[in-house]
């Protein structure tokens, strides 16, 4: 059985050596879950990175893969390697709830897409991470359960909406992660904890089973805390599926072999005039600019490249996002599932049904969805809905034509570190400026990927460097990535998050 | 252009959203302020532009018509507020008078 110091080696582990150690037989798949369930006892009291632990269903998951070494089957490379699943995956086996009282203790009939992709690949599932209910939001704060916590910072937020994924794989309760992002919510968690977040192409990864917040919008990905394994969770969870009708039918981009060759020789990479300036955070100014700097010294040709209706997106999106909300969560009504209130045998299915919501939903879903509703009314339609869709055209051609000059885009992922928690939880539109940089890929559907790229001098917390790639181009993001990840470890001389101390474990 | 407490009101009544009256005031105020900001929409977009309604062009997408077994009443029931035989139990959907 492990020790305490060898299950202190495991969590630390990365989830590639991992899978490699489970097949060589050097560790048993149960040993690696027992550790990463061991470390949230021990840590998660503190981090609230978790909303459902789910001991039983993890450790059968782990001696399945054990015993289907010893029957000499093959195993997938990310076997027996634990993972924190965002809890707006639908999940037979666990709750689902989206981090909202109106679904609280919700279990489906049925696993989403990528649950049970994840299940074939034996990765072993330890419980849903908290988020930002229905994914609206970027600190967990909108969390009907209470936020989640940065390891670098306990008193700051881990980001959000998948902040409770972000916070898991920063504080090694798991070295996986899976998140969704739908205005940067993958991305923005990824770089305020100093780990890797990434957005596919819009239908990349499957939809079927993901509780919906903007169906336009909404992509799964990966949070991992290297570029590598990333990669490897990207292409499991990935590829066509007949459930999702905006699935892509095409092959999953070759995202491991970018990763692995992290070479970006002659590569062209075009940094956005728009995202720098006013509003961002000196520290991560200078650290963003230091990483194209290096990308250079990597044989990189850098140009400066114009995308002007950027500075619309967050506008647009904010009039898009919140429509297909007042629309998606519409099925809320109290009749079939979750929560239903003031049922007392006088009240119409109306007034039920408004009672449940006013009772089920936090402010800021309540906020989107009447903003929605106002977008959408007869009267504003052309002039707000219409026209951010209008916008939403010019930022993809604004993509297509920086595509013409450059192999990928770069720029900060969030224009500051982690805030702390408190700080922006009743200004909306201070929240919202986090999404500033992420939000034109999701309306433009193509991938993105947060690396991190050191700390900001100022408070000594993580920063992220944005890479863009243009649709179905996945591939480019990790051959970035992968390139900045080893040229700064090798410059430190160490991996970022072993200076993470938020919890007070470094001496 | 700005939102009044009576027009977030009427928003909340389309919405099906029993809010109080504190709640009413509070979103009118935060809501003014982000439509000003959403707003900036019309400075940019220029007639001719054609929407986009989605990130990637998809149209007409058809799947294999594959009987599957349904999930059953049992397990459509095992989670709804209230059930009674074998049907979703709800309130009445009709006014008396």
């Amino acid at each position: 059985m492990a020790s305490h110091s060898m299950s202190g080696e495991l969590v630390r582990m990365t989830a590639a050596r991992l899978a490699a150690a489970i097949a060589a037989g050097e560790v048993s798949a149960v040993e690696v879950t027992q550790a990463h369930l061991d470390r949230i006892e021990a840590v998660d009291q503190r981090v609230r990175a978790f909303l459902h632990v789910a001991p039983q269903a993890a450790l059968a998951a782990a001696a399945e893969v054990d015993e289907r070494r010893r029957a000499g089957e093959p195993l997938g490379p990310l076997a027996g390697v634990p993972l924190a699943l965002k809890d707006v995956f639908t999940t037979t086996d666990m709750p689902t709830t989206c981090g909202s009282r109106i679904l609280e203790d919700w279990r489906p009939p049925y696993d989403a897409t990528v649950t049970r992709r994840l299940r074939q690949a034996g990765v072993v599932i330890l419980g849903k991470a908290n988020m930002d209910e229905f994914a609206m939001g970027s600190s967990t704060e909108n969390s009907a359960f209470g936020p989640s916590h940065n390891p670098w910072d306990l008193s700051r937020v881990p980001g959000g909406s998948s902040g409770g994924s972000s916070a898991a794989v920063t504080a090694f309760e798991a070295p996986l992660g899976i998140g969704t992002d739908t205005g940067g919510s993958i991305r923005q968690p990824g770089a305020v904890c100093g780990i890797v977040g990434v957005k596919p192409t819009y239908g990349g990864s499957s939809r079927y089973g993901v509780v919906a917040f903007a169906s336009s919008l909404d992509t799964p990905g990966p949070l991992a805390r290297t570029v590598l394994d990333a990669a490897l969770l990207h292409e499991a969870m990935s590829g066509h599926d007949p459930c999702d009708s905006t699935s892509i039918d095409a092959p999953v981009p070759p995202v491991v072999a970018a990763a692995r060759q992290a070479d970006v020789n002659g590569l062209r990479v075009g940094v956005v005039t728009e995202l720098s300036g006013d509003g961002y955070q000196p520290g991560v100014l200078a650290r963003v600019g230091e990483a194209v700097e290096l990308l250079e010294s990597l044989g990189a040709k850098i140009t400066e490249v114009s995308c002007p209706h950027f500075t619309y997106a967050l506008p647009a999106y904010y009039l898009i996002a919140p429509s297909e909300v007042s629309s998606n969560l519409a099925r809320f009504d109290g009749m079939r599932y979750g929560l239903r209130v003031g049922d007392d045998g006088t009240r119409s299915a109306e007034e039920v049904m408004s009672l449940t919501r006013a009772a089920g939903f936090g402010a800021e879903v309540k906020r989107r969805i009447m903003l929605g509703t106002y977008a959408l009314s007869s009267g504003y339609y052309d002039a707000y809905y219409g026209k951010a869709q209008q916008v939403r055209t010019l930022i993809v051609r604004d993509f297509d034509a920086a595509f013409e000059q450059v192999d990928v885009l770069v720029s900060p992922t969030t224009p500051t570190t982690a805030f702390p928690i408190g700080e922006r939880v009743d200004d909306p539109m201070a929240m919202y400026l986090a999404d500033l940089c992420t939000i034109p890929s999701d309306l433009a559907g193509n991938a993105a990927l947060s690396v991190p790229c050191g700390l900001a001098p100022e408070d000594g917390l993580p920063v992220g460097l944005q890479i863009m790639a243009p649709v179905l181009a996945d591939d480019r993001l990790y051959r970035v990535g992968a390139a900045v990840e080893a040229a700064l470890d090798a410059r430190r001389g160490h991996p970022l998050l072993d200076e993470a101390n938020g919890l007070g474990e470094l001496s | 252009m700005s939102i009044t407490r009576d027009e977030v009101a009427h928003l909340a009544r389309l919405s099906r959203l029993a809010l109080t009256e504190q709640e009413l005031e509070h979103f009118a105020g935060q809501l003014d302020v982000i439509i000003a900001a959403v707003a900036r929409v019309q400075e940019v977009a220029a007639e001719g532009i054609p929407p986009t309604t989605h990130a990637l062009p998809v149209t007409n997408v058809f799947r294999d018509d594959v009987i599957v077994p349904p999930i059953g009443a049992r397990a459509a029931l095992d989670q709804a507020p209230a059930a009674e035989q074998d049907r979703f139990r709800v309130p009445r959907i009709l006014a008396e008078d």
